[in-house]
This record gives structure tokens, C-alpha cells and sequence, in this order.
């Protein structure tokens, strides 16, 4: 019996279509467009101006607070402008219009294909290369990393977990990466035992990627403390929550962190990406982004610059099919529809779905039944179909009582519900609205 | 005859001992209450609707009373009439505030402003603005989903099916205050109601630079200046790319109404305009 986390769960079709699509790198863009705010937190101040010439690589604005990034520039040419874009948040937001030309790389980054193994920089020296090459959770949460790496003064880490799960279907950009960069991508775990000073970290991989298990399990045995654990495929195992209790089988109580039980979580591609960093001296400027749906012609895996805009990617698969009703960023549980297709890829894009009109959109809301089966499937214990209707009601009280701000927004109960009732449209407010109510109250009382 | 007797007695003992019981519980608990409250609340227009900011007339009344200085308590839906009525009767000031009316500031139709992708999910500003700009390239305007009419408790409003937008019935709106609140890009705003409930208002809330919004509403605030520029009174305010009328400022000249190139400044209840304007419109249109 494979082992998964006890509430909740579903299993959607996996749809894994580029599961055997080797990783391409998608050729360089002519104007990528860079947003400042790719992650959770402060955005990011622009660094440069109207005319600036830019390397690959170099700073283009700064962190500017301890929950925040650095943003490098993908390409190096020159700073066209500084403008408003509507990025995958849907809004007009900042973002700095750079002009390619030619692919000149900033100093010191080593981008030779060998692999550097042995570790030599420190625990405090790991942290801090971290936050500079601007590293954020690529899972999709996109929350600044080497925050994650600094726990807070009284609470020690025990053991890491990294999150090889990729349970959303469609998606497949980090099981590609554990086979083609698995030693890589160990190195990386290694990295971050170090800088969290744990003698143990264990990979999570679902048993509907049989290949990478083996191959990570290979590689890892010799490495000590290093140790993989297949999963139950059960969605949404990649939430942190999940993830832990199907490892280690303990509960992160409510509106605590997984520091709590004594765990961090750091995805595999955030791994492949500390890696280089620390070894290769190369900030985090591209990632893996999954090109898929059912008709597209040629789904992928693309090594794509930050800042590409979305439209190149689905050219590079065989353009948009004529069925497309949506096109998705990220995966289709998780993942937003994008209002126009110039939307830059950014730090959090883990993957473009193009969904197909007939799939993609939702049927007449009906109303609920009182079946449960939302109840069910919620892997956080919650009641959909009750924040659902507090939310529609602005109780916000009560809402905040039901746990609304527990909602991993995994999207299960809209999925479940037989009566196709916008359940995680309505929680997802009341979650917005309950946690602005919570922090103004923490602020008067302080 | 002994037992009819004891009966009596008993019973008139119950009672007596009762009354004093209820006597001495109501001199001990006993509340005292205002009588003002009663004379303020009966002033109000008791519509409950809150827009005072207390929980109904009888809290406002109460809260009318307590306060040694009223000048800067509303309300909304008698304003100064009331308001001087109350202040007479507990022997405060009032303050001056004018009777308002809810109005607009979107002129964003489907004809003005071009869809340009499809929004599939709940039925709800609130839901829909959390999630992105909206269905046009105007991220500013009106989503069109009517979460302001589902809050006015008055039917003063009503989603325009043409449009797409909201209207205000003006003779049924009380001024709560309601949708307001209920709007999640604040479109909708209070204003004077102005003598013969006229109004001029720049019908517009994009903060997006000039081209940018004009691209995505042909009647877009452009942010031109022309009208603060023209001005005689001062009203006019600019501040990110839009302007602002000041209504207790505005004196209802309508020389901005006249400049504005993308005809965004709307004047409500005026009477038609003298023969040369309407020659000038009618070669604009053609």
C-alpha cells in the first residue's frame, strides 16, 4: 500500500502528454517583457531606465524587503521602456521592456554543461546566494525562497522534503527535469540540507512517474540521508500540507507553517534552480514551461527565458488550435486563464494549457444538492458548500470561524460538484476578504 | 366555607408578595432612558438602511443624543432637513451636508468599450475583479455583473441590458450608500443631488495613461487637462491621468462638458442646449 495523505483527494486524468518530450530550448525572443512583481511579497525595484544596455543575467531590479526578489535580465540588449502590461495576474502591472540582441552573458556565470559536485560554500553563504539570484518557489506559489531557508528564531528544522509530485495533470516540466537533470537536481537538494542544517531530506515522487523514481532512487543511493518515497497518485499531493502528511504522516495544524511539525518543502525545480545558482553563479533567468492540451500539435517541454511572452511558446507547439476556448497558465486545476495571449512568462509559469472550448468551459450553475461529495474530497477537512454561501452572504465572521483562510484553493470541491457550483470562486474571495479583516485587526492591536 | 377562604387568601397573598418582588425589581433594574431618543428617532426617516454608518434609525437617534458635537453626523437619506430638524430638537448644530444621489462613473458600454476575452465564472463583481481586469482592456470600468443592484435594498437601480451598465433611478435612490460599497472598483460614487438636481461629473475612473485608455474606451478620461484648464471656478482636479470634479466647487457652467474631447464629462438634468450647440454636435456626429 502506497502511502498518500488521509483527507480528501481526487484523481483527475493525468493527461501527462509531454511525459516523453525531451526539454527544448525555446530560441530567444526579440522583446521580452519583465514584470518586477513575479512573487509573492514587495515587488521588486527597477534598477535600470529608459535606454539602459543590459547583459543576461545582471540585476534589473532589486528585493526591496525580506519577502521579496531579485529579478535579473533574461536577455541582454536594451531597456526599452518601462510599462504597464497585464501580466498572468490579469492586471496592468509594471514590467521592464527589454530589446534582445545577440545573447551576451554577464561575468562570472558558468555556463559550461559539466557538473560541478562538490560543494564548497556555507550554510550562511548558501542563504545569501539564494536570495541574490532572486530564487522563488517554482512549484507555482512563487514565495521567495531563502525566507523559507531562515526559520524563525526557536523553531529547528528537522528534516527536508522535496516535492517531485507534480500532481496537477497535463504537467510535466519537473518530472522531465528529475530525469534529464536528476544529479543535478540532487545536488541541489544537498545544498539545501545544508543551509538548513538537516541530516535528512526526502523526495516525494507519484508512482505515475515509475522512470523518474528509478532514476532519482539510482542516483541517490549513495548519497546519505538522501531518500525517495513514492506516492499515491492523489491530487493535490504537491500542497505542502498533503506533501508532508503523506511522508511523514504529520499534520501542519491550522494557519501554522510546515516548520511547525518540523519539515520544509522545496520543489524540484526550485532545487535544479539552487543548483545553479550556487554552482553555477546563474540566476534564476529561465525555467521549464510545459506547453500541452489536447490539440495542440506538438505539446513540449521548453527552456523558456523569463519575460517570453506566452504567444511564443504556443508558436513553438504548433500554434493556437482552432477549438482553443482557454489558454491557461499553469495547470488546468490550479492554473488561471489569461486574458490575452502577450502575457510574459514569469518565475511562476509552470506550464501553458490550451484547453479546448467543448473542456474548458463551465456548465450552468445549478442548485446544490446537498450531496457533500465537496465535503468529501477537501483535503484541508473544510466545508466548500458552506464558506461557499457565507461568502455570497459576506458573513465574514463565520466564514473566518469555518476556516476559510485554511483553503489550499486546490479547486477539488468545483470540481466534484455535480451541480458545477462556482464553490472555489466565492471561497477564494471570502479567503481575501477574511484575511484582509484578520490583518487589520493584528494591526490595531499591535 | 373554610377552604374558599384559605383559596382567597392564598392566592392574595401570591399576589401581594409578587407585586412587591416586581416593584423592588423595577425600581432596582430600572433603565433610564433618553426621552430625546424617541423625539430624534421619530425626526428620522426610519428606513434602516444604515447608511449613517449605525445599525438602523434607533442607533443613529441614540448615537444623535449622546454626541456633544453632531455637525459632522449625517444622514444620508434626509441630509440637512433632517439634520437641522434633529438639531433643533436636542438644541446642537448641524452640519451642512447637502442631499446626495448616487451616480455612475462608467460610460463604458459595449458599443464604447470592446470586449476582448470572455468571463466564464460566478456571476459577481466581487469574484470577478479578484480575478483580473474584466472582459475589456479598461481595468478601471464596470464589470457588468451587478453586485450594486444586488445591494441596493430600494430598486433605485437596475443593470441596463443594452449597455451592460448600471442606472439610477434618481427619485427612488435614498443615498445610503450601499452600492458604493458593494462596487470593487468604486465607480459608483455619492454627489450632490445640485439645485434642480443638476450634475456634471467626469463619467470615468481610468487612471491608465491617455492612449492606453483611449485604446481601450473611446470615451475614456484621457487625462488632456482641457478641462481643469478651463475652469473658472477651480473644480476641477487632475490626479493620475483623470479628472475630478469638485461638486461643492462646481457652479454648473458646463464650459468643461463642452471641451472634453472624448466626452466624458456627462451633465444630468440640464435642459437642452441652445441651437448653435446643437449644430456643433450635429457635425461632430456627422
Amino acid at each position: 500500500m502506497l502511502k498518500t495523505f488521509s483527507l480528501g483527494g481526487i484523481h483527475p486524468e493525468e493527461n501527462k502528454l509531454s511525459a516523453d518530450c525531451e526539454i527544448e530550448v525555446l530560441p530567444l525572443s526579440p522583446v521580452v517583457k519583465v514584470p518586477i512583481s513575479q512573487h509573492i511579497g514587495a515587488p521588486a525595484q527597477a534598477l535600470v531606465k529608459k535606454g539602459d544596455i543590459v547583459k543576461t543575467g545582471q540585476v534589473i531590479a532589486k528585493s526591496s524587503g525580506f519577502v521579496s526578489a531579485n529579478i535579473h535580465s533574461p536577455v541582454s540588449g536594451t531597456v526599452e521602456k518601462l510599462e504597464e502590461v497585464i501580466d498572468s495576474s490579469g492586471y496592468r502591472r509594471t514590467a521592464i521592456i527589454i530589446k534582445s540582441e545577440g545573447d551576451e552573458w554577464e561575468e562570472g556565470i558558468d555556463r559550461s554543461p559539466e557538473i560541478k559536485r562538490e560543494i564548497s560554500s556555507g550554510k550562511e553563504e548558501i542563504i545569501k546566494r539564494i536570495a541574490e539570484a532572486g530564487i522563488v518557489g517554482l512549484g507555482g506559489a512563487t514565495f521567495p525562497s531563502h525566507v523559507k531557508l531562515s526559520p524563525p528564531p526557536g523553531q529547528k528544522c528537522e528534516l527536508l522534503i522535496i516535492n517531485g509530485v507534480e500532481c496537477e495533470p497535463y504537467l510535466t516540466g519537473d518530472h522531465r527535469l528529475m530525469l534529464e537533470k536528476g544529479e543535478e537536481v540532487l545536488i541541489g537538494v544537498q545544498l539545501l540540507m545544508k543551509a538548513l542544517d538537516v541530516k535528512r531530506a526526502i523526495i516525494g515522487i507519484e508512482n505515475n512517474k515509475p522512470d523518474a523514481i528509478k532514476h532519482i532512487t539510482n542516483l541517490s543511493k549513495d548519497i546519505e540521508g538522501i531518500s525517495v518515497q513514492p506516492l499515491k497518485v492523489q491530487y493535490p499531493q504537491g500542497g505542502e500540507k498533503q506533501l508532508i502528511e503523506a511522508c511523514i504522516g504529520r499534520q501542519v495544524p491550522s494557519g501554522k507553517l510546515p516548520i511547525e511539525v518540523g519539515a520544509v518543502v522545496h520543489n524540484v525545480g526550485t532545487s535544479y534552480a539552487i543548483y545553479e545558482a550556487i554552482q553555477k553563479n546563474k540566476p534564476l533567468i529561465e525555467r521549464v514551461v510545459t506547453v500541452t492540451g489536447k490539440s495542440v500539435k506538438k505539446p513540449g517541454n521548453y527552456l523558456t527565458r523569463i519575460g517570453t511572452p506566452v504567444s511564443d511558446l504556443i508558436e513553438a507547439a504548433g500554434g493556437l488550435p482552432e477549438d482553443t476556448g482557454k489558454v491557461i497558465s499553469g495547470g488546468p486545476m490550479m492554473g488561471k486563464a489569461l486574458s490575452t495571449v502577450d502575457v510574459p512568462v514569469a518565475k511562476g509559469t509552470s506550464g501553458v494549457l490550451i484547453m479546448p472550448d467543448e473542456l474548458s468551459s463551465r456548465k450552468p450553475v445549478q442548485d446544490c444538492i446537498r450531496c457533500a461529495k465537496c465535503v468529501s474530497v477537501c483535503s484541508m477537512g473544510l466545508s466548500p458548500y458552506l464558506l461557499m454561501a457565507l461568502s455570497e452572504r459576506a458573513i465574514w465572521d463565520s466564514a473566518e470561524e469555518e476556516k476559510v483562510l485554511d483553503c489550499i484553493e486546490c479547486g477539488s470541491c468545483s470540481y466534484i460538484c455535480p451541480s458545477s457550483r462556482p464553490l472555489l470562486d466565492y471561497i477564494r474571495l471570502g479567503k481575501s476578504k477574511v484575511g484582509q479583516i484578520v490583518r487589520s485587526r493584528t494591526t490595531q492591536q499591535q | 366555607m373554610n377552604v374558599v377562604l384559605l383559596t382567597i387568601l392564598t392566592l392574595v397573598g401570591l399576589g401581594v408578595i409578587s407585586a412587591v418582588v416586581l416593584y423592588m425589581a423595577s425600581k432596582k433594574f430600572y433603565v433610564f432612558e433618553d426621552t430625546r431618543i424617541d423625539v430624534v428617532e421619530e425626526i428620522l426617516p426610519a428606513t434602516n438602511c444604515g447608511g449613517c454608518g449605525f445599525p438602523g434609525c434607533r442607533a443613529f437617534a441614540e448615537a444623535l443624543v449622546k454626541a456633544d458635537d453632531i455637525s459632522s453626523m449625517n444622514c444620508p437619506v434626509g441630509s440637512s432637513a433632517t439634520m437641522a430638524k434633529v438639531a433643533e430638537a436636542l438644541g446642537k448644530v448641524a452640519g451642512n451636508a447637502k442631499p446626495q444621489v448616487a451616480v455612475v462613473r462608467c460610460n463604458g458600454t459595449c458599443e464604447h468599450r470592446l470586449k476582448l476575452n470572455n468571463y466564464d465564472g460566478a456571476i459577481s463583481c466581487a469574484v470577478a475583479a479578484a480575478l483580473y481586469g474584466g472582459e475589456t482592456g479598461c481595468s478601471y470600468g464596470c464589470l457588468g455583473c451587478g453586485d450594486c443592484v444586488e445591494a441596493c435594498k430600494y430598486d433605485a437601480m437596475y443593470m441596463d441590458e443594452e449597455t451592460g451598465l448600471p442606472v439610477i433611478i434618481e427619485d427612488k435612490c435614498i443615498a445610503c450608500g450601499k452600492c458604493v460599497e458593494a462596487c470593487p472598483k468604486n465607480i459608483i460614487e455619492m454627489r450632490n443631488i445640485g439645485p434642480k438636481s443638476r450634475r456634471i461629473f467626469v463619467s470615468c475612473v481610468n487612471k491608465d495613461k491617455g492612449p492606453v485608455a483611449k485604446k481601450s474606451c473611446e470615451v475614456a478620461c484621457i487625462g488632456c487637462n482641457k478641462c481643469f484648464k478651463i475652469c473658472p471656478h477651480d473644480a476641477i482636479t487632475m490626479a493620475d491621468n483623470l479628472a475630478y470634479i469638485d461638486d461643492d466647487a462646481c457652479k454648473l457652467c458646463r464650459k468643461c462638458v463642452e471641451v472634453c474631447p472624448t466626452f466624458s464629462i456627462h451633465e444630468l438634468n440640464f435642459p437642452p442646449r441652445k441651437k448653435k450647440a446643437e449644430e456643433e454636435a450635429a457635425a461632430v456626429e456627422s
